[in-house]
């Protein structure tokens, strides 16, 4: 049978609470989950229903208002800069909108020494940096030559989530949140996109867990699909178990709502 | 044969950029739109929908400029009108137009409704407020939208309620021809398909004659229109019903393009998404003869020595390609053997 | 960079702005190599000399001469010489001796003057005419005969055996002295102050100075309101509590108030341009630190930033690299802002006597001040006080003519 599974990422009773009295929210409410190492994973849900929150806890950029996450099966300790540092080795992410996803200020080759060095390569002789990044571009079908003293903004939108990946693949993490990774740019660079993640994670072994609203998707891409409803996973399971099968109404409709080509679209459930 | 109620012809217009540079975002496009019916618009990022949209109104301001061609709505040529007499009484009443992104336009300090008198008393002063309240009520909610949405600021609409404000209001002056500019990509699926059912029930209960529709999502396309239209590199690649560009696309592109659709449907999750490798070519200056060519798998050395015309077949489809229909329906057969498909 | 001076250069506020401002600091820069004067020298015994050119009596007189006939010369001298208290009078005497007053214009002198010698009688007395009105009249009548007198001026010299005046020449009424010829002529172009000093130059080196004013309060108000902005934003959680506290105390106690108590309570001899500069630059940072602030709470959870974290950098590298930049422009904006509020504050402080002390340099306040100490205002004598309003409107005005174009640069949204 298969080797024994290895948690990289768990959660008991996660939430998240914003604002406060009348202005309160509970963007995320009381999740608990277990995300396995080597798995792909997909949270879906509808624009509000708490993913990115969920992923900025993940990803240890805000704290849960209650609960606690467990990295490798162990409590995190994010409690200084250098632990944090420590833990921002293991996890990485790509954000929604490439546009607003680099400072405009800095040019490319900044954003990827920035990478080398978290690496531990900030004292290699310049000519290697140069080989390594040269390497991650090519990866995702950019020239380095071409990008060198050229700022982000000056790429496409498909462009700028390319050089999103070259960093993800110039910084190895164990696990990378992809929060609505190709859903700023045009459904013609969306495969390319998803086809470089997916070689990435064969290459460099890591465990990506998807966020999109677009259940289609998360079905084309992963193994394991979360559903999430108003900051609550309403059901989980294998991919081709919860889109092909569905068993609550939420994600039934949720599937529903994708355009269909091969099947006729129900207009008349919104 | 239904009446043509959108016909351009050979339409062309360039952006003139601060640099003096000429770039050619709709280059020679024709298109004919019948009463009742929907022409959607595909293609990649920067090949020129939204300008075909902002050309089509006949209404240019720079760095737009238009170079040449007809645009005919409902036999009232506008191609040569002046830009301030286009506004007056062109747009909104003959052709509305939703621009990419417009509910984030919508101005935050105004009420709905107040935005509401504003469009309609720009076109006739003498409409009192009370005639204007009852009438976009009466719209709103034939539209399925409440009534308590005019009272309300924009920021206290979620997003799929905003574009769906944005896009009624755009239908109040009961204009002929709608466009609207990605009006969904912003939004999640669900608030999408509640879009996508206001824009079909305009067309099916007769509030607009015709509409455009762009995307780059072709399911949405599959969904909503007739006939879908491809452009590349500012010109018409393909043009098909809708059914045939999905299920029957004669271009390289199109067919590049179609490969590239994810749908939550079985079988899914075994095939290899097609991804068209390269980019587009600058539009500054274009490769000569097939634009395609640097991307495309059966180009050959034919495909770059003269500029390809559009090929028209019987039933009314068109593509631009020097291969023939059967010699590309060939290379696509051969193609799906080599992948086991 | 290059792109934004570029866009920054087209913005014709910004440029219209840039101009006025640029010639203010050009002229506050080549004035002094000029006219090296110190500005607050006394140079004019007497208050509020009129704006004109002084040209030196006992010069002229030495200069060579020239003779030019000119028909006006004679009605003009008298003209300017008939003043209109004479005429007035002239009317009253010509009207009690029994004339129609519909017959007196007094505004024409050759008409008047006919009138006056075909009737004027030194030996009648008018009704109800004192002793010394008749008296008034006949030195009114002298000197109108001196005036129309044709013959030269004589030039004396006086005997230093004899003591006796000898004549050593005439000046006849139609010799001419070239001004350029002249050892010494000052051009007093907003003429002198209640002190007699030179207004123009004192204007100038005020404007000088209130500039120095402006910058160092507006550099100290933006870097303080910048620091405890970026922190307070940025860091959040207690030290974001204890600056808005501070800074909530500050909105509280005015700091137009607290400048003037502050002022008041450093005393007059330790107030020096640039002490009072700095006081009023630490009274006014507030509602910088605030704006930052709220800008860089609108930042910190752009992507931008998260993805900076992720790269594992060190606040401070967040705070100067990810965010300041960000709103560099606004921060300008702000300085701009800073720097000319800074000006009007030491304005309105010098007007309330709590400026500057007063024996070093003149600020553009102080001279508000004393103009306004000597009724300046009241007495009509425009040109010591008029230059300094129009001065200060022209920097204020201009810098934020800068401001508002370079709004329509970076915001987007402004753009026509
Ligand atoms: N910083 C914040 N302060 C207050 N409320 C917040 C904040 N961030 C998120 N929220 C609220 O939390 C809820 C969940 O937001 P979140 O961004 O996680 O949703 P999402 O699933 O990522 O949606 P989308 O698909 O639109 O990105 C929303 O109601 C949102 O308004
Ligand atoms: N204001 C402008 N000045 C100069 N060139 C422009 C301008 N606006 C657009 N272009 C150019 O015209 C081409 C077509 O742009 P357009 O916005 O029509 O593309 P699009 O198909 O709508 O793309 P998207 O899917 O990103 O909205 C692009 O190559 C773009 O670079
Ligand atoms: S003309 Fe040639 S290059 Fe262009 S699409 Fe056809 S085969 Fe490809
Ligand atoms: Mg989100
Ligand atoms: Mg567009």
């Amino acid at each position: 049978m298969a080797a024994e599974r290895k948690l990289c990422l768990s959660g008991k009773g996660v939430t998240k609470v914003f604002g406060l009295g009348r202005n309160k929210t509970v963007a995320v409410d009381n999740v608990d989950f277990n995300f396995y190492e080597g798995e792909v994973i997909s949270l879906v849900g509808e624009s509000g229903s708490g993913k990115t929150t969920l992923a900025k806890m993940l990803l240890g950029l805000i704290n849960p208002t209650e609960g606690e996450i467990y990295f490798q099966g162990e409590k995190r300790d994010l409690s200084s800069h250098r632990k944090k540092k420590e833990y921002w080795k293991s996890i990485q992410a790509i954000f929604q909108d490439p546009f607003s996803s680099f400072n405009i200020f800095n040019k490319i080759d900044t954003v990827l020494l920035d990478c080398i060095r978290m690496r531990g390569g900030g004292g290699l002789p310049y000519e290697q940096k140069v080989a390594m990044m040269t390497e991650a571009c090519s990866f995702v079908n950019l020239k380095f030559a071409e990008l060198t003293n050229k700022y982000p903004f000056e790429l496409s939108g498909g462009q700028q989530q390319r050089l999103m990946i070259a960093r993800i693949f110039l910084l190895k993490p164990k696990i990378l949140l992809a929060d609505e990774p190709t859903s700023m740019i045009d459904a013609c660079s969306r495969a390319t996109i998803l086809d470089m993640l997916m070689q990435l994670r064969d290459e460099i072994g890591m465990t990506p867990i998807f966020i999109t609203h677009d259940i289609g998707l998360a079905y084309y891409v992963s193994d394991t699909v979360y559903i999430m409803e108003k900051g609550k996973f309403v059901e989980s399971g294998s991919a081709d178990e919860v889109i092909l099968r569905p068993k609550g109404a939420y994600t039934k409709r949720l599937i529903n709502d994708v355009p269909k080509i091969y099947e006729e679209w129900d207009l008349s459930t919104v | 044969m239904e009446k043509v109620i959108l016909d351009v012809a050979d339409l062309t217009t360039k952006y003139i950029t601060r640099f003096g540079e000429d770039i050619y975002a709709v280059d020679h496009v024709s298109l004919r739109v019948e009463d009742g019916k929907s022409l959607g618009i595909a293609g990649e990022s920067g090949c020129g929908k939204s300008t075909l949209a902002l050309s089509l109104m006949g209404y240019y301001f720079p760095p737009l400029h238009y170079t040449g061609g007809e645009i005919i709505i409902d036999g009232h040529n506008i191609s040569g009108m002046k830009p301030d007499d286009v506004r007056k009484s062109i747009l909104g009443r003959e052709i509305a137009y939703i621009p990419q992104a417009a509910m984030n336009a919508l101005n935050p300090t105004q009420k709905i409704i107040h935005f509401i008198e504003d469009v309609v008393q720009a076109h006739d002063p003498t409409t009192s407020k009370q005639e204007i309240y009852t009438m976009a009520k009466a719209l709103f909610e034939s539209l399925g939208l409440p009534a308590e949405v005019l009272q309300k600021y924009p920021v206290e609409l979620s997003g799929g309620m905003k574009q769906r404000t944005v896009i009624a209001i755009s239908v109040i002056l009961r204009p002929q021809v709608l466009i609207a500019d990605e009006p969904s990509s912003a939004l999640d699926v669900t608030s999408q398909k509640m879009v996508i059912k206001m824009l079909r029930n305009l067309m099916d209960n007769g509030y607009i004659k015709a509409m455009i529709f762009i995307t780059h999502e072709l399911p949405l396309l599959y969904n909503v229109t007739d006939d879908i239209m491809v452009m590349y590199a500012g010109q018409i690649v393909e043009r098909a019903s809708s059914k045939e560009a999905v299920f029957d696309p004669l271009h390289p592109y199109s067919k590049g393009l179609m490969g590239s659709i994810i749908v939550p449907e079985e079988g899914l999750r075994d095939v290899k998404l097609a991804a068209i490798p390269g980019v587009p070519p600058n539009l500054k200056n274009p490769p000569p003869g097939c634009r395609f060519a640097p991307r495309c798998k059966f180009a050959r050395a034919a495909c770059t020595a003269a500029s390809v015309p559009l090929r028209e077949l019987e039933n009314g489809r068109s593509y631009r390609c020097i291969l023939s229909e059967e010699e590309l329906r060939e290379a696509y057969a051969r193609e799906d053997r080599q992948h086991g498909r | 960079m290059k792109h934004l001076l570029q866009q920054i250069s087209r913005s014709g506020k910004f440029v219209a702005g840039f101009s006025i401002f640029a010639t203010i600091l050009l002229i506050v820069l080549i004035y002094p190599l000029v006219v090296p004067d110190p500005p607050l020298e006394i140079i004019g015994q007497g208050t509020f000399f009129e704006p004109g050119i002084y040209v030196n009596v006992y010069d002229s007189i030495s200069a060579p001469h020239y003779t030019l006939n000119l028909d006006e010369a004679a009605e003009q001298r008298i003209a300017s010489r008939f003043k209109a208290e004479d005429r007035e009078a002239m009317r009253g005497w010509l009207v009690g001796s029994g004339m129609p007053e519909s017959e007196i214009d007094i505004a024409n002198t050759a008409q008047l003057l006919d009138q006056w010698f075909a009737n004027f009688d030194p030996t009648t007395r008018l009704p109800g005419m004192t002793n010394a009105d008749r008296n008034y009249y006949i030195r009114l009548n002298n000197s109108i005969q001196g005036l129309l007198s044709t013959e030269a001026a004589v030039i004396a010299q006086m005997n230093a055996e004899t003591a006796v005046l000898e004549e050593t020449g005439t000046v006849p009424q139609t010799a001419y002295v070239n001004v350029n010829q002249v050892a010494n002529v000052r051009v007093l172009p907003l003429g002198t102050d209640n002190f007699g000093r030179d207004v123009l130059t004192q204007l100038v080196r005020a404007t000088g100075v209130s500039l120095q004013i402006g910058f160092v309060a507006g550099i100290i108000a933006t870097v303080i309101g910048l620091a405890l902005g970026l922190v307070s934003g940025y860091v959040g959680g207690l030290v974001d509590d204890v600056i808005m506290f501070i800074t909530n105390l500050f909105i509280v106690i005015p700091s137009f108030v607290l400048l003037i108590l502050i002022s008041f309570s450093i005393g007059q001899e330790q107030r020096g341009a640039i002490t009072i500069a700095v006081v009023i630059g630490f009274t006014s940072w507030v509602w910088t630190a605030r704006a930052v602030r709220s800008q860089v709470i609108s930042l910190r959870n752009r992507d931008h930033v998260n993805l900076s974290k992720l790269s594992g950098h060190s606040i401070a590298h967040i705070i100067i690299r990810d965010i300041l930049p960000y709103i560099a422009s606004y921060v300008i904006m702000a300085l701009i802002l800073q720097i000319s509020s800074g000006i009007l504050a030491e304005a309105g402080l010098s007007i309330l006597g709590l400026g500057p002390k007063t024996t070093d340099v003149p600020t553009l306040g102080l001279m508000m001040n004393w103009a306004m100490i000597y009724q300046a205002h009241i007495l009509g004598k425009w040109w010591a006080y008029f230059p300094i309003i129009v001065t200060i409107a022209l920097i204020a005005f201009s810098m934020n003519l800068m401001n508002t174009g370079l709004d329509q640069v970076f915001n987007p949204a402004l753009r026509d």
